[in-house]
């Protein structure tokens, strides 16, 4: 009966470190899958090519240009508009708001984050892309600009979130210190809980605009899918593709092991390791604030 | 001069909290406003038929069970892998590790999970499952992505539930001789329950709505039936939701938005049923 017992223990112990490992186990697996089918494109297309301008896979044009300032065009508009309404929100709620009108928010905010990508896009060409067309007289709504408008509003519940545990985990006494001295409560958000509470803002802002480069769904279906070189902030009116749609639209009709397939492979091992850093920077931001806030305390 | 300074601190104060608060008002009203607009305008196509008929004339009439049913699998499938490895993945950091270089590693791995773009989860699964594994595009493929996909969501609030458990809990079970399992299985988990329910449908609600990760491992454009087995391919809610608004010509708006609608309801019905097992387990807690 012992015996029996401690042989299941032993059994049931392994099983759980086992899962434990798994995350590691998935990265790994995950990194090495997108290796295998995307490393053999640089045999394929030279590397030339591949930062070309031109991207036109029927006819064996592999330049994914286009396609990285695309994503780049539609993430920085979204930051634009997810950084400072963002921030705001979370400022109002975890600095000014009414604690019930906080609780009520919050969740509804972060309800946000969980409507499906899908339906958003959805929205947005019926809705948000013929508005923007007729609003701003253009000759297609389906635009950069419309992809960072529901980018930007699939970011905030994020930045919000993170955001607002940071401003909220700033200790009472450093408010009650500024407020002493004669500060005015929007004096102390600036110059104290703000500053205070910086490196969770920053962590809150990298994850929200990471989110933004690796949506797939809402950008393929609003942003008009168009491979053209994005050059600056105007052609946020103009239609562009981004590496996520690329993949989303085209991996459905390649042959496997072309040289089509092995370029989408490459593209989202380039997303792999955008997202590997943006998650490694904010990791390590979190990391130093834990260690200047236990210099701090002791 | 000392007043003059003191209104315009004031008068800044008061245009910066106006400021902030239509900033916020801003963020929610849409999030409110696209909530209700889909219901008002997908309610009309709501029927019967809509929820327990097959999609007829091109899909531009009849219902979208396959799909309703599709996203049901997937949902079950995906909790099939993810809740248990999840669970027991949790078990492990709260229960087992100890700070040491392997849990930095493995937390690390789980941000990193949890960032990884959903489309790329959908040419993993794609090289893993449907060619490496050769699982085919068929509903065992795409729940075994989805379900690494909602790994690191269960992982990290199941963990936070178990933390959240007193240690005075497992001491007691300790010195009453239990072992550290038994400890775990009869105290430590029975107590952390509630708030694990919630991280799990947290988890599987955004498996539910994701359509990327499914694109090429399991998802079908129109299937005139329901699938028979895990290892055929499945209409699914998201997908359909994406075909019938991008691929489909002339497809009456009111199927759009009732299918919008039905996609909505299973999603943030999962959500709100979250949020009432969190708040209710709340309020009964004893420490």
């Amino acid at each position: 009966m012992e015996k029996d017992l401690n042989w299941r223990e032993y059994i049931i112990t392994r099983l759980i470190k086992f899962s434990g490992y798994s995350a590691v186990i998935f990265v790994s697996l995950i990194f090495f899958f997108l290796l295998k089918e995307g490393l053999p494109t640089l045999a394929e297309v030279p590397l030339g090519d591949l930062f070309d301008l031109r991207w036109y896979p029927i006819e064996s044009y592999y330049g994914i240009l286009p396609l990285i300032t695309g994503s780049l065009l539609v993430t920085i508009g979204a930051g634009l508009i997810a950084v400072p309404f963002g921030i705001g929100t979370a400022i109002y709620l975890a600095e000014i708001a009414p604690r019930w009108v906080r609780n009520l928010l919050k969740p509804l905010v972060e309800l946000l984050g969980g409507l499906p990508s899908v339906v958003l896009g959805f929205l947005g060409i019926l809705i948000l892309s013929p508005t923007l067309r007729v609003t701003l007289n253009l000759p297609t709504g389906l635009t950069a600009l419309s992809g960072s408008l529901l980018l930007g509003g699939i970011a905030i519940p994020t930045v919000v979130s993170i955001a607002e545990d940071a401003l909220d985990a700033v200790p009472k006494s450093y408010r009650d210190a500024a407020l002493a001295i004669g500060a005015t409560r929007w004096q102390t958000i600036w110059r104290v809980t703000l500053p205070a509470a910086r490196s969770g803002v920053l962590t809150a802002v990298m994850l929200g605009v990471g989110r933004s480069i690796g949506e797939t769904m809402t950008v393929m279906m609003v942003t008009g899918n168009a491979p053209v070189l994005a050059t600056g902030l105007a052609d946020l009116f103009s239609p562009v593709r981004t590496m996520t749609a690329t993949i989303a639209a085209e991996m459905g009709e390649v042959a496997n092991a072309s040289t089509h397939y092995h370029v989408l492979f490459f593209i989202g091992m380039v997303l792999f390791l955008i997202s590997m850093t943006v998650n490694v920077a904010a990791s390590a931001v979190v990391f130093r604030q834990k260690k200047r806030a236990e210099r701090v305390l002791s | 001069m000392n007043k003059i300074l003191t209104k315009n601190r004031d008068l800044t104060q008061k245009l910066g909290f106006s400021l902030l608060t239509l900033m916020t008002l801003l963020t929610v009203i849409p999030i409110i406003g696209t909530v209700i607009y889909i219901i008002v305008q997908g309610a009309p196509a709501i029927s019967w038929e809509f929820i327990t008929g097959f999609p007829r004339e091109g899909m531009r009439e009849g219902g979208i069970l396959p799909a309703i049913i599709g996203t049901f699998y997937l949902t079950l499938g995906t909790a099939v892998f993810s809740v248990p490895l999840g669970i027991a993945a949790a078990i492990y950091l709260s229960e087992y590790a100890s700070e040491n270089r392997l849990t930095r590693l493995i937390r690390l791995a789980i941000i990193n999970l949890a960032g990884i773009p959903s489309v790329v989860y959908g040419l993993f699964g794609l090289g893993l499952f449907v060619l490496f594994l050769n699982f085919g595009t068929s509903i065992l493929s795409a729940s075994m992505t989805l379900s690494i996909m909602t790994l690191p969501v269960i992982i990290s609030t199941t963990e936070e539930a178990l933390r959240a458990v007193p240690q005075s809990f497992r001491t007691v079970s300790i010195s009453l001789g239990g072992t550290r399992w038994q400890t775990i299985r009869r105290t430590v988990l029975p107590q952390a329950l509630p708030g694990i329910i919630t991280g799990v449908i947290l988890g599987l609600e955004r498996a539910a709505g994701e359509t990327a990760p499914i694109l090429f491992t399991g998802a079908a454009f129109f299937l005139p039936r329901l699938p028979h087995s895990p290892f055929d391919a499945t209409m699914a809610l998201p997908y359909h939701l994406f075909v019938i608004s991008t691929q489909v010509p002339e497809m009456p708006i009111q199927i759009q938005y009732g299918t919008a609608l039905v996609l909505l309801v299973f999603v943030l019905g999962m959500n709100v049923i979250a949020t009432i097992i969190r708040s209710r387990a709340r309020a009964k807690r004893q420490w």
